[in-house]
């Protein structure tokens, strides 16, 4: 049994090829950077940040759509803090909202019940962003409004699903030698997905928990399954992720989604790799215009997109730091609490 | 008081109903020989030598929550700027902006709140104003502060390498003691809410050598230090595991993706002294009020090429910045 000082000092010390690793959550980003990782492991050991911030690869003709909303005086709406100051192509919701835009920040998609209930002559848009670790709060939202009959929220979703995401990266970013998935995730979804891209692609996947040492162990557990030409799946967080997930979550997600091929910024569109509402509930969702779908433009500039594939770090986009900041952020990865540039730029990596 | 149980705009016309307010809710609870003069402005003896002077806005909702409210918070914030800066807090004004519908039960229990810091701080308000404005029953207060300086003016480019970083207590409570009521979250995390006066004045008695002070307030002890190394031309290296936290607190920030380190404080100081006084200091701050939790986080060294690093708790080195942008609870 090897503890966490032989195994910091066998990654400070690791002198074997080079070796990538990408962290796919954002939270494990942040983890990362807040207890100081990097400065652990041997410059042969190299971590990049994955799409696992779901603002982060939410096109920004989304944000476009909710500040037409916003601005049309039809509806409010609501949404995560995360979201306000993410750049559409033009401008962002907290613009919208400063220029009498209706705009209310929820912390949690059951605030939209009593905000119904409360305005009941206003029609409200939810911004309905997130993975499978957010996908059945929005579910549950549904139950909801469909027991009590509230019908001025309508949901516009832009909801993903990791797996087919992680599929496209081990294809198009063959240099990638491991991944620390997400545990959030993993505990709504289970270990199959993995066990079917560790099998597809030959690429050793650890599971874990958000700890620094939880971290230390997945990186080590990965060099040393690369070293080895091993690939497997390796779970650190059977606390939180069983084998077969949360049956319970994926059954309400099912109830009222259904699998959709959906836009990923910086990526494009991936098949089968989001969730929209099932016919039966139309009522209660704003899609997403047809004609809008072709349109992916991006900001002048931003290179989020290569970001958030782990293809480039945040500092070789000529944005970043200069005219990117978390002040004035001009892509999504500068703005949320887990996009990687922020992160970056906060923490001085 | 009164017949109206709620704040109108005739509250903040100047007649009669201003003069009611004023009369039987500020000046009864305000009330010294200063404020009763009921003048345009309060005339104050004023030693010689220097004079500290601050202002600040409160503008918090909820106005009530767990260990305090914007009343207490009002004065208190300010006092603290005044003692952080080496001075003995003397005298306040407050001016009120409050939005008509506001409960005037709501707002005598903020006022008597403050009047009960100042009488407990002998501290005195001597001026104040009202206005009213539209809204939903809102209300924002801003106070300035005046204060004595009997000393050297504390600044901060008297920190310098070989100091100790001492913070009197644990990071985060008042930020997400508001922050959990305006998420509906139930937990016990209370305000830390105080005026730190009696911590100070034993330093001080006992003759510590203070080289600076601050009061950790918006942007956290992150953001602080910063302006402090910069101020200073110095690097500040924290030990994490040194930086007290509470528990409720520590757990609500992991769910959240909160950094106790960037959240606001509303009755903590962190105090540089040199590191032969140290222990000493922090035995001082440790048996006064609010101390209990103090500890020696950190200390100063040469000027590196950043400003504050922290070495965490599995032994990584991070890099401190100031607060950027705004802190927004994120989305999973």
């Amino acid at each position: 049994m090897i503890n966490i000082e032989e195994i910091k000092r066998f990654l400070i010390e690791y002198t074997g090829p080079k070796i990538k690793l990408m962290e796919v959550c954002g939270t494990h980003t942040g983890s990362i950077v807040k207890n100081g990782i990097r400065s652990l492991l041997s410059p042969s050991i190299k971590l990049v940040s994955g799409p696992g911030c779901p603002v982060c690869v939410t096109p920004s003709n989304y944000i476009d759509l909710l500040m037409k909303y916003a601005e049309s005086k039809k509806y409010a709406i609501l949404t995560f803090g995360d979201l306000i100051r993410v750049p559409g192509t033009k401008a962002s919701l907290s613009e919208a909202k400063a220029s009498g835009g209706s705009v209310e920040i929820i912390y949690s998609p059951m605030d939209a019940v009593e905000i119904a209930l409360n305005n009941s002559e206003k029609n409200y848009v939810l911004a309905a962003v997130g993975f499978e670790t957010t996908i059945p709060a929005y579910a549950l939202l549904l139950d909801k409004l469909t027991e009590m009959e509230i019908t001025n929220v309508k949901l516009f979703t832009s909801l993903k699903t990791i797996g087919p995401a992680l599929d496209w990266l081990c294809k198009s970013e063959p240099d990638i030698d491991g991944f620390i998935a997400p545990g959030h995730v993993a505990s709504v979804t289970g270990t199959s997905v993995y066990n079917y891209l560790a099998n597809k692609y030959h690429k050793p996947f650890c599971i874990a928990g958000f700890s620094a040492e939880h971290i230390l162990v997945a990186i080590y557990d990965l060099v040393v399954q690369t070293s080895n030409a091993r690939h497997e799946v390796h779970n650190l967080y059977r606390s939180i992720v069983s084998d077969k997930g949360n049956p319970k979550a994926m059954k309400i997600i099912e109830k009222y989604f259904e699998p959709s091929s959906v836009y990923w910024r910086g990526i494009g569109v991936i098949d089968h790799s989001g969730y929209v509402l099932r016919k039966a509930y139309m009522d209660y969702t704003i899609e997403f215009p047809s004609e809008e779908k072709a349109i992916l433009k991006e900001s002048n500039g931003c290179r989020c997109g290569e970001v958030i594939i782990g293809r480039i770090e945040p500092k070789e986009c000529p944005l970043f730091g200069k005219v990117c900041t978390p002040v004035n952020p001009i892509g999504p990865c500068m703005v949320s609490h887990e996009g990687t540039c922020g992160i970056h730029y906060n923490m001085h990596e | 008081m009164g017949e109206s149980q709620k704040i109108t705009m005739a509250h903040g016309s100047g007649g009669s109903a201003t003069r009611m307010l004023v009369e039987e809710l500020f000046q009864k609870n305000f009330g010294n020989d200063a404020l009763d003069k009921m003048e345009d402005a309060a005339v104050i003896d004023v030693p010689s030598g220097k004079i500290a002077y601050t202002t600040d806005s409160f503008v918090v909702t909820p106005i009530f929550f767990q260990g305090g409210d914007i009343g207490k918070l009002s004065v208190c914030g300010t006092l603290n700027d005044l003692l952080v800066m080496g001075a003995t807090p003397k005298y306040l004004t407050a001016g009120f902006i409050l939005e008509e519908g506001m409960d005037m039960k709501d707002l005598e229990e903020i006022v008597k709140s403050m009047a009960a810091i100042a009488r407990d701080t002998n501290i005195k308000i001597v001026a104040g104003d009202t206005k009213v404005i539209e809204g939903k029953g809102g209300i924002y207060i801003n106070t300035s502060g005046l204060g004595f300086i009997n000393q050297k003016p504390l600044h901060t480019s008297n920190v310098k390498p070989g100091d100790a970083v001492i913070l009197s207590g644990t990071l985060g409570n008042h930020h997400a003691c508001i922050l959990s009521q305006r998420m509906n979250i139930e937990n016990t995390i209370s305000s830390d809410c105080a005026y730190l006066g009696e911590m100070v004045q034993n330093l001080i008695k006992e003759e510590i050598e203070i080289k600076t002070m601050r009061d950790v307030t918006r942007g956290g002890l992150a953001t602080v230090l910063n302006e402090i190394a910069d101020g200073s031309n110095t690097t500040i290296g924290l030990l994490e595991e040194n930086i007290p936290v509470d528990p409720e607190v520590k757990s609500f920030c992991d769910i959240l993706g909160l950094d106790p380190l960037y959240m606001a404080n509303e009755g903590k100081l962190v105090c540089f002294v040199p590191q032969e006084d140290a222990q000493k200091a922090l035995n001082i701050i440790k048996n006064s009020n609010y101390g209990e939790k103090a500890a020696i986080v950190g200390e100063v060294i040469k000027r590196e090429d950043v400003a504050v690093t922290v070495t965490t708790r599995i032994g990584g080195k991070r890099i401190l910045k100031a607060l950027q942008g705004e802190g927004l609870p994120r989305i999973c």
